[in-house]
């Protein structure tokens, strides 16, 4: 994982201070569960994540649930004492890490004692992360009586040497399987994919993307491969043993998902990810909830090693490593370590960020009077929808969702 | 005592040598065996010295510092003249020189003499001084003192026996050197009951004291609180104070015939108290300049542009103060479309701009881009008016009936291994060969005419690639020449960026704008569009290269962990774009600019 990002020290007791309080009872409140276990590393990986060998002692995986369970707690505490209203949980996530590393009763078991502390809002969507290798019917089945709604599917490829590469262990052949068991159990499905990996051809993610397709799941992730600082495979491509990125690459292979996935009846609705109606819900039904509240800048706690925040234009994050987050937990102090709290200039930034990013855009009245005339621009360049700017918000056309960053940094 | 002291009690001598063949360790030594300064002293005055002097062990400023030694049961008192080490301030080294009645040849035993030292040499001869052979360095174990000896001896006509053999580490020989000055170098000889008249060898502007003028009296006297007369200018000053340096400035009672020391007459620019300048009394002063004195010609040009255009008022304010202490430097404002506002400055030479551009980063916190260094062209129109050019954006557009651009002679000495490879880079650098001789069996000295715009570029560092380093390199001005010479374009997406135009010759035209446009495609980011680059010639186009469109800019996981970090990098992105500069639409950042404008030449003096 990326080392934190430079903040102020968050006080022990995890009190938020009074500028969150306004407009409270309008944010949604979310839940992120943290499970920071894996078998393996895979060597792009970047997450805050650790095989048994690598965990501390006095820390362990049958001991996690306890220990986030016990954050929870806290958070309600901290959020009650810090004057919020009570809100039941919009949606809950639980990712990795590899969240399937722990027995489906443990994710069951965190998920009660949200439910216990928070409340779930009705028609709230639970997902979890799941390997395709790893996950049984059972498990699924657990997961569906225990609440859970939606299962996320790390299938990254469908070609073996492209897995290979990004040091992924499971059978391509096993993601169909899982994928009829999840939809079996009832419960909605998405499957992630990786593209741009050292040695995969054009043909190969269009293989990738059509399998996956084959799957009928009702949501896609599709993710360029990013070589983070620090990971194994950055090193290797240091030193020349892999060939570096290529943008150009990566930029094909998008287009190439755009229009694989929009046949296949797939509407994007953000830069990352697509959903189209299906299993009786619409295609709007079928997004993410939980990542479009982090795109609309609601509240959301994130329990768990390395685990970011964010309530009322205040983010924190927790301390990176399992054995530290586990003292503070089990003290009973705030397992954060660092936070800051948004100016009004720093949120508007944040929102332009954010809400660019999605299918229904930003409104062009958030933007900064002085801003608003660089659109004209940038629908004359083919960056933003001409239509929808008209219609008083900005949305990226294809183009501009590959070029989305060159776009923000002309609004903000 | 000085003011009193009988002429032919003095010795005034300055060191010629090399840089690295120990010069101021040597000197160094002479301040402590003569007892001027203490081993601990001479470390301090050692750190009080500049930082870039330091760095690059050259001596940037002389100094003159009187040091007592007893000869036969006599006391003499001598006057170590110091003399800038670099071909960029040849002209103070003359000036040096005229101060002195001998000069110290000072080699080092395992190098052997360089081109450097023999220019100087020639300078020393040129002024008849006596010539004291010292090979230093004799404790290194590569030393070859009989070898070099030899060498010098021949170099003089003087017995190689007589060379004599000093280590400025160790300190032995060095009592014997200064028994050699005493009995060698002739006493100054003057008119002391003339009207006064002393020459400035040097100018140095002191934040506290103002200027600081380095002299050396030949006849008559100077007095404190006397009027003096600069005779170049006709300026009058009052003499607030006189004195030796020893090695602090102590006041004095006045200087007389033969003595070397300074004066302080309160003027706060160097270019009021010039080097070469005869100073004389106010009232009754001599008529008769001594003479040589010259006014400083730049002969190298670079625009500075601060890469903040804000800085633009801070960096005319260094310009000026720097300029206290450096009467060469001259300058005048410059706009360019791509740079902004800055100066067109002129330099001695390339180590002067390398100097002045440091110290301008350095001591006044600047960051400048600095433009490919560029000499001074006379150009004849077809109507037959004339116009200087020194930028090339000044090049004129209507036709041309001959251009005119400095020469030098250029004096190469290298093991003779490597003529061949000399004469090969010499004849691709547009060089006239004059004549070579073999100063020792191995050792050869060629003789070259070059254009000054191609040792400007990067001589130098060739030079020493093709000599392994071996090749030492003097040179002087030498006239004008025709040449073929034409402007050399780059066109962004059509426009063209001024800083990158270049005056070369026709032959060279197309290999500049090819590696132009090379450079300038690896240092440009790829923009949203397509960027073509091109090298012209007028409308001619001679090169070409493409800067591919970017097609993607995003990133694309950005969940809940991700957001802060995300913003951070957004924001440095964008703070990063308001440093570039827009070439119509193209964003190109100031380090393309620094780095496509930096030649490799501007290394090549560092290393010298």
């Amino acid at each position: 994982m990326p080392a934190q990002p430079e903040g102020d020290a968050a006080p022990a007791d995890g009190l938020l201070p009074p500028s969150v309080l306004p407009g409270a009872q309008d944010r949604r409140l979310s839940l992120y569960v943290h499970v920071p276990f894996c078998s393996v590393r895979c060597g792009y990986c970047d997450f805050n994540t650790y095989t048994a060998q690598e965990l501390g002692p006095g820390v362990s995986q049958e001991a996690y649930a306890a220990d986030a369970e016990t954050e929870l707690r806290f958070a309600r505490s901290v959020l009650v004492d810090s004057g919020l209203p009570h809100r039941p949980l919009h949606t809950v996530f639980f990712g990795g890490g590899t969240p399937t590393r722990l027995p489906a009763e443990d994710l069951v078991s965190i998920l009660g004692t949200a439910r216990d502390q928070f409340g779930l809002a009705p028609g709230a969507e639970v997902t979890t992360e799941a390997n395709p290798d790893s996950v049984t019917a059972q498990d699924l089945r657990v997961l569906a009586d225990g609440g859970f709604t939606r299962v996320s599917f790390g299938m990254q490829s469908a070609v073996p040497h492209v897995l290979a590469a990004l040091d992924r262990t499971h059978d391509p052949r096993n993601v169909g399987r899982v994928v009829e068991w999840a939809k079996e159990a009832g419960l909605s499905v998405s499957v992630d994919l990786i593209y741009g990996t050292p040695g995969e051809s054009l043909a190969d993610w269009d293989r990738s993307v059509r399998e996956a397709l084959s799957y009928e799941p009702d949501h896609v992730s599709a993710y360029s491969l990013i070589v983070e600082d620090g990971t194994r495979m950055a090193a290797q491509m240091r030193r020349g043993e892999l060939p570096g990125i290529d943008p150009d690459d990566q930029a094909d292979k998008y287009e190439l998902a755009e229009s694989v996935l929009a046949e296949a009846g797939f509407e994007w609705y953000e830069i990352s990810n697509w959903s189209r109606e299906a299993h009786g819900r619409s295609a709007v039904e079928n997004r993410s909830a939980h990542n479009l509240a982090y795109w609309h800048n609601q509240d959301w706690w994130g329990v768990g090693p390395g685990a970011h925040s964010h309530v009322g234009g205040v983010r924190w994050w927790n301390r990176k490593h399992p054995v530290p987050y586990t003292n503070a937990v089990r003290a009973g102090r705030s397992p954060a370590v660092g936070r800051e709290a948004l100016d009004e200039e720093t949120r508007l930034f944040e929102r332009i960020m954010l809400e660019t990013r999605t299918a229904d855009g930003l409104p062009v009245d958030a933007l900064p009077a002085e801003r608003r005339s660089e659109v004209a621009g940038l629908v004359a360049e083919g960056l933003v929808d001409g239509r929808a700017a008209v219609g008083g918000r900005v949305v990226l056309t294809l183009r501009g969702r590959l070029l989305g960053d060159a776009v923000v940094r002309r609004l903000v | 005592m000085p003011a009193s002291t009988d002429p032919s009690l003095l010795r005034n001598f300055c060191i010629i040598a090399h840089i690295d063949h120990g010069k101021s360790t040597l000197a160094d030594r002479m301040l402590q065996a003569t007892g001027v300064v203490t081993p601990r002293e001479m470390k301090a005055q050692y750190l009080d010295r500049m930082d870039i002097e330091r760095e690059r062990g050259i001596t940037i400023k002389s100094q003159a510092v009187r040091m007592p030694w007893r000869a036969d049961g006599t006391d003499f008192a001598l006057n170590m003249i110091d003399t800038p080490g670099h071909v960029d301030f040849t002209y103070e080294v003359s000036r040096s020189l005229a101060a002195c009645e001998g000069a110290l040849l000072l080699v080092d035993a395992a190098q052997g003499i360089e081109a450097q030292t023999l220019a100087n040499l020639y300078l020393a001869l040129e002024n008849d001084l006596a010539i004291i052979p010292v090979l230093n360095k004799i404790d290194l174990p590569a030393a070859q003192p009989e070898k070099y000896a030899e060498e010098l001896g021949n170099l003089i006509g003087e017995d190689p026996d007589r060379v004599l053999r000093v280590s400025g580490k160790t300190g032995e020989g060095v009592e014997a050197l200064l028994d050699r000055i005493v009995e060698e170098i002739p006493a100054p000889v003057g008119q002391p009951d003339q009207a006064s008249r002393a020459m400035i060898f040097d100018s140095v502007f002191d934040t506290y004291r103002g200027v600081v003028t380095y002299v050396r009296v030949v006849d008559g006297d100077l007095k404190p609180r006397e009027r003096i007369k600069m005779m170049s200018t006709g300026a009058e000053h009052e003499l607030l104070e006189i004195g030796v340096i020893s090695p602090e400035p102590k006041p004095t009672k006045g200087l007389g015939v033969g003595e070397v020391g300074y004066l302080i007459t309160g003027v706060k620019d160097v270019r009021q108290s010039r080097v070469g300048d005869t100073v004389t009394a106010a009232a009754k002063g001599a008529t008769q300049e001594l003479g040589g004195y010259e006014d400083p010609k730049p002969m190298v040009f670079s625009g500075l542009f601060p890469i903040d255009g804000s800085d633009y008022p801070a960096l005319r304010d260094a310009l000026e103060k720097l300029q206290l202490n450096d009467a060469a430097l001259v300058w005048e404002p410059e706009t360019s479309a791509a740079l902004g506002f800055g100066f067109r400055c002129g330099f001695l030479g390339l180590l002067h701009l390398e100097i002045t551009r440091e110290r301008l980063e350095r001591e006044f916190d600047l960051a400048l881009i600095s433009t490919a260094p560029s000499v001074s062209y006379d150009v004849t129109l077809e109507d037959n008016t004339e116009t200087v050019v020194t930028n090339p954006s000044e090049f004129p557009e209507g036709k041309i009936k001959e251009i005119r651009e400095p020469m030098v002679s250029a004096t190469i000495l290298a093991p003779s291994d490597f003529v061949g490879a000399i004469m090969e880079l010499c004849q691709s650098k547009r060089g006239q060969m004059g004549g070579m001789d073999y100063l020792s069996e191995d050792r050869v000295e060629l003789r070259y005419r070059l254009p000054l715009a191609e040792i400007v570029l990067d001589f130098f560092d060739q030079l020493k690639s093709k000599t392994k380093g071996y090749a030492s390199l003097d040179w002087k001005a030498d006239g004008q020449e025709a040449a073929d010479l034409v402007k050399v374009d780059v066109l962004l997406q059509g426009e063209r960026v001024d800083a990158f135009s270049a005056i070369t010759h026709k032959d060279k035209a197309y290999s500049y704008g090819v590696m132009m446009a090379g450079k300038l495609k690896d240092l440009i980011p790829r923009q949203q569009y397509e960027v073509p680059i091109q090298a012209a010639i007028g409308s001619r186009i001679i090169a070409r290269e493409n800067i591919r469109a970017m097609r993607k800019d995003v990133l694309s996981k950005c969940y809940g962990g991700d957001i802060s970090r995300k913003r951070k990098l957004l924001e440095k992105q964008k703070e990063g774009k308001k440093r570039m500069k827009m070439v119509g639409r193209v964003e190109v950042p100031q380090e393309a600019f620094v780095a496509a404008l930096s030649s490799d030449s501007s290394s090549a003096d560092k290393k010298k």
